[in-house]
């Protein structure tokens, strides 16, 4: 098999394959073809084929987001769903869309604003299909109020490498029957296989969006903006930040959806919490979502935790560019407990790789940094924390001589810590991706191992592009 | 591997145990504990203490069921350990020896997930049931599995939060079992189950390892083996913390009451709710043989000769509460309601709620038995679904009450049978089973709520077809390729004799004593 001509089980798979060209590539990686499947039957005959074959495949649908992730280890074959791109069933009265993983996000927008209805997610600009923001679990400010994409997965059908076609879920919101595979290959990066359908769950449009801003002098006091938009009874569905570098103010922002007329009421509430600088408007700021967009090339760091660490968070990102030497722009949803980093195109892998290991350690990324666990309960406001029935709130598991006494103990607790957040590098330039470590480590690596190597035997989907090098 | 393993090992054709792995796994009434069990007995002592370790026959019969009383197996021996580290080394004995084990909460659940096992091990949780902490500014707390539901929420009120998903059962249910069956409860339309819920899981692995999956924030790097581990019913591993997430209480709740004369009037303002662009917190249906169930129990005095009532409650910041609770009564007037009634206080919200929640129990005053059904259907097709489920009823002579969450779908149909009469328990559990196959053909679910456990792993095949449960299999076969974790859960295999569908004569023991409401 040779890079010149289509191996003959490919071509009797599906009439839409031809070989691959330069602007096919993977992160660096060269593909020899690429299918475009017009059906499951189709795409499953292709995955047949390709097992057969023992290509390493990789799943396509706009190809907005192949940068993320680490540059494959193989690519034979680029799976592309873009010819199957039709919202299949939109039934509106149970709030639910069942769609073909190929259809464009914007254009199930569309389909779905007619019946005044939307799937809640906030893609990042050049928002690709709806397989690959499932795959990827692009999400932006709303999660804040509505989850991410695995959130709103209510059905799933998947080809397997070895193409055997397979669904899970079903059509409604309320299932608990089998497995939830679908919520499995949410997040999955392609590696465990094609999703082919997705059904979701639908919410209506808001009758009305406003934004309140304003601008913090630092992080504390952004903190402060975060914390009583949450705490305040008036359910915003999205807190964002926005921190173009070190030296200048915070930005912070509050979308409250709801009717036309409570939702210019609430957004007065929210400003009289926040101070008469609050501006409020209809249009989202200039800065709003774009967090996770690599702007010039840079790179590109997801940044998750725990939401009450967010101004030790900054600090800590602050500091690990400056030991960098470099400077990072902070943008995201930090009452949600997920910022980005953006570090400049120039920025070398040593750096990189610096900024990296100080942001880990400082969200609990990792065995020495997780090994603190839990931290203290905090007392209540007007009195100590109390839980009815149990005489301690804290600390680990019981000790004492009468444990002793048992025999010998399993192993201590902080043998299995729990870490606390993650940074994930979600886009680098040519010369950094290649080297750094994207992803870092991932709590239970071994169980995950166990799942690809059930789902995927070869490791021909995929193949090193996701954490733990899976 | 373990002869047991290998029995457990898989048709590649049809995703079905071997002949004799299914007769293992389905689990043999009667038998007494084998010889595995009395020799790991020695070491279980030693790890959790004599007193944690039950062998007396009449102490192993107190756990022969959890909520599904009609199955019944007494276990082999059990264990009520206090610690995770104590967990883990259970299962690695248990591993080592090729003894099947069954993890149990609080022993509510209503589809067998924690029937135990006569050559089995059962590990009972109820003893770890610390809230480790709650880190509110984070929304966040960290809990042992034996908490109960609403333990959680009322640790949570004081931040001015609670947790969301409230199954019925919540002062009882365990949160840990929550995790095992996806739980939801009334307020899971608006606000979600307990998938969206939970963050972070700290588990024994069916090889008796402790792992943390996820970290807390929803977004940690790689596969999501929370989200494939809610709802996984106890045959994954076992959930020893649990990481919540915990939700500001609303501003306002605002509880209405609306009369019917046809449940399809009421369905009808059900639809016309939800495409107004309402999203209740819940949504609550019930018909007239249920309502008159619910008042010989408990006198809830609903509107007199409603066909069908519908409770909803509405939650936010009070002014959006306000103009929705105004609309809806405006939807349900238009609809075609006869009366209408809004709760001012907590003591009026309670007494609208009390016909709704004792309907289960109430049933057991009109009639000497009855199978409860949790089959989905898409809302639509709720009008079509009850007039078919009315005609099957008809055509069988046997009554159907119906009390079901009308803003998901989720049908609860009430059975009704004598069981003295011959016949009449085959009877019902056919129009029981013809009902669940209305579902599946309207394109819903087979369990909306209550898990597939041993109740209603048979109709499996008839919702996923022999490569969508082989492909679940998978999942199993990575987290447990011994087959030892809860088996003869979720998946079907063959029908022994002595097996009896799920009938009930009695309310569950706790919901007779008032301690727990059953749903």
């Amino acid at each position: 098999m040779t890079a010149d001509s289509i191996p003959a089980p490919l071509l009797a798979a599906c009439p839409g394959v031809r070989l691959a060209c330069p602007a096919d590539g993977v992160a660096g990686a060269q593909p020899s073809y690429v299918a475009s499947p017009a059906s499951t039957r189709q795409a499953s005959a292709v995955m047949r084929a390709a097992a057969s074959l023992s290509l390493a495949v990789l799943p396509r649908g706009a190809g907005t987001r192949l940068d993320w992730g680490t540059p494959p280890s193989r690519c034979d074959l680029v799976i592309e769903t873009t010819r199957m791109d039709q919202v299949l069933e939109h039934a509106a009265g149970d709030l639910v869309a069942r769609v073909q993983a190929g259809a464009s996000f914007d254009h199930l927008a569309k389909v779905l604003s007619a019946a005044g209805q939307q799937l809640a997610v906030d893609p990042p600009a050049s928002a690709g299909t709806v397989g690959g923001i499932l795959a990827t679990g692009a999400a932006g400010p709303r999660r804040l109020r509505y989850g991410a994409p695995r959130d709103l997965l209510i059905g799933i059908t998947v080809i397997r490498a070895d193409g055997t076609v397979a669904k899970a879920g079903g059509k409604v919101v309320k299932n608990v029957a089998g497995y939830d595979i679908g919520k499995l290959f949410a997040g999955s990066y392609g590696t465990l296989g094609l999703i082919i359908e997705a059904v979701f769950r639908l919410h209506p449009l808001p009758g009305a969006s406003l934004f309140v801003t304003l601008e913090c002098a630092d992080a504390a006091a952004a903190y402060s903006v975060m914390s009583a938009a949450v705490t305040s009874p008036l359910a915003p569905s999205a807190a964002e930040i926005d921190w173009p570098g070190a030296g200048t103010p915070i930005r912070a922002g509050i979308l409250l959806e709801g009717d036309p007329e409570g939702t210019p009421e609430r957004a007065d509430r929210l400003r009289g919490l926040l101070g008469s600088t609050a501006v409020i408007s209809d249009a989202p700021p200039p800065w709003w979502g774009l967090g996770a967009a690599a702007a010039d090339d840079s790179t590109v760091v997801r940044i998750a935790f725990w939401a009450a660490d967010l101004p030790r968070i900054l600090a800590a990102v602050q500091a690990a560019a400056a030991a960098a030497g470099l400077e990072a722009a902070v943008n995201g949803s930090a009452a949600a407990g997920v910022i980005y980093a953006s570090l400049p195109r120039a920025a070398g892998p040593d750096a990189v790789t610096q900024f990296l290991a100080a942001v880990r350690a400082a969200v609990g990324q990792g065995p020495a940094a997780a090994a603190r666990g839990p931290r203290a309960p905090e007392p209540p406001p007007g009195g100590p924390a109390t839980a009815p029935g149990d005489p301690s709130a804290s600390g680990p598991a019981p000790g004492g001589p009468a444990a002793a006494a048992r025999g010998p103990r399993a192993p201590d607790p902080a043998a299995a810590p729990m870490m606390r957040g993650s940074a994930v590098v979600l886009h680098a330039p040519a010369g950094v991706r290649e080297v750094i470590d994207m992803w870092g480590p991932v709590p239970s690596l071994g169980l995950m191992r166990a799942v690809k190597d059930q789902f995927d035997p070869e490791h021909r989907m995929a193949p090193g592009r996701f954490a733990g090098g899976l | 591997m373990t002869e047991q393993a290998a029995d457990m090992e898989l048709s590649r054709e049809t995703g079905q145990p071997s002949a004799a792995g299914a007769e293992r796994a389905a689990g043999v009434t009667g038998t007494t504990a084998g010889p595995a069990i009395a020799a790991a007995t020695p070491r279980l002592r030693q790890i959790c203490g004599p007193d944690a370790v039950l062998t007396d026959p009449l102490q192993l019969r107190t756990y022969e069921c959890d909520g599904l009383t009609a199955h019944r197996c007494s276990p082999g021996l059990v264990v009520l350990p206090e610690s995770a580290e104590q967990v883990a080394a259970i299962v690695a004995e248990c591993a080592r020896a090729g003894i099947p084990f069954v993890a149990r909460g609080s022993g509510t659940g209503l589809s067998g997930g924690a029937l135990p096992r006569a050559d089995g091990v059962l590990i009972v949780m109820s003893k770890m049931r610390r809230i480790i902490t709650i880190e509110a500014a984070s929304r966040r707390a960290i809990v042992e599995p034996g908490v109960t539901n609403l333990a959680v929420s009322k640790a949570a009120q004081p931040f001015g939060l609670f947790y969301a998903p409230d199954p019925s059962s919540q002062v009882v249910c365990s949160v840990g079992g929550n995790v095992a069956e996806n739980s939801g409860g009334a307020h899971c339309l608006k606000h979600g189950f307990t998938v969206h819920h939970v963050t972070g899981l700290e588990i024994v692995t069916p090889q008796g390892e402790l792992t943390w999956l996820g970290d807390g924030t929803g977004m940690s790097p790689g596969y999501d083996l929370v989200g494939a581990f809610t709802g996984s019913e106890g045959t994954l591993g076992i959930v020893t913390k649990i990481v919540v997430k915990l939700t500001r209480i609303p501003e306002a709740v605002t509880t209405l009451l609306a009369a019917f004369e046809t449940t399809g009037q009421g369905g009808a303002a059900v639809s016309a709710i939800i495409s107004s662009g309402i999203l209740p917190g819940a949504i609550e249906m019930m018909d007239a043989l249920a309502i008159e169930a619910a008042e010989a129990a408990v006198a809830c005095r609903y509107p007199e000769g409603a066909g069908a009532v519908l409770i909803v409650e509405l939650d936010g910041p009070a002014a959006d509460v306000e103009r929705e609770t105004a609309a809806v009564r405006a939807i349900c007037e238009q609809a075609g309601s006869t009366e209408i009634r809004a709760a001012h206080d907590a003591a009026e919200r309670t007494a609208i709620w009390t016909g709704r929640k004792s309907a289960f129990a109430a049933v057991g005053r009109i009639s000497p038995a009855y199978i409860v059904q949790d089959g989905v259907v898409p809302r639509t097709a709720l009008p079509d679904v009850l007039d078919k489920i009315a005609a099957l009823s008809a055509a069988a002579g046997i009554r159907v009450a119906n009390v079901f969450h009308a803003g998901d779908g989720n049908l609860h149909p009430l059975v009704l049978f004598d069981d003295a009469i011959p016949q009449a328990c085959a009877a019902a559990e056919e129009l029981s089973g013809a009902i669940l196959d209305l579902c599946i053909e309207h394109g819903g679910s087979i369990t909306g709520e209550h898990g597939v456990g041993v109740d209603k792993s048979r109709y499996m095949p008839k919702m996923f077809g022999a490569d969508d449960l082989a492909t679940m299999q998978l999942l199993r076969r990575a987290f447990d390729p011994a087959g030892l974790c809860n088996p003869g859960k979720i998946f079907p295999t063959p029908r022994l004799c002595g097996e009896v569908p799920g009938i009930r004569r009695d309310p569950h023991p706790l919901v007779a004593a008032g301690e727990v409401e059953q749903f």
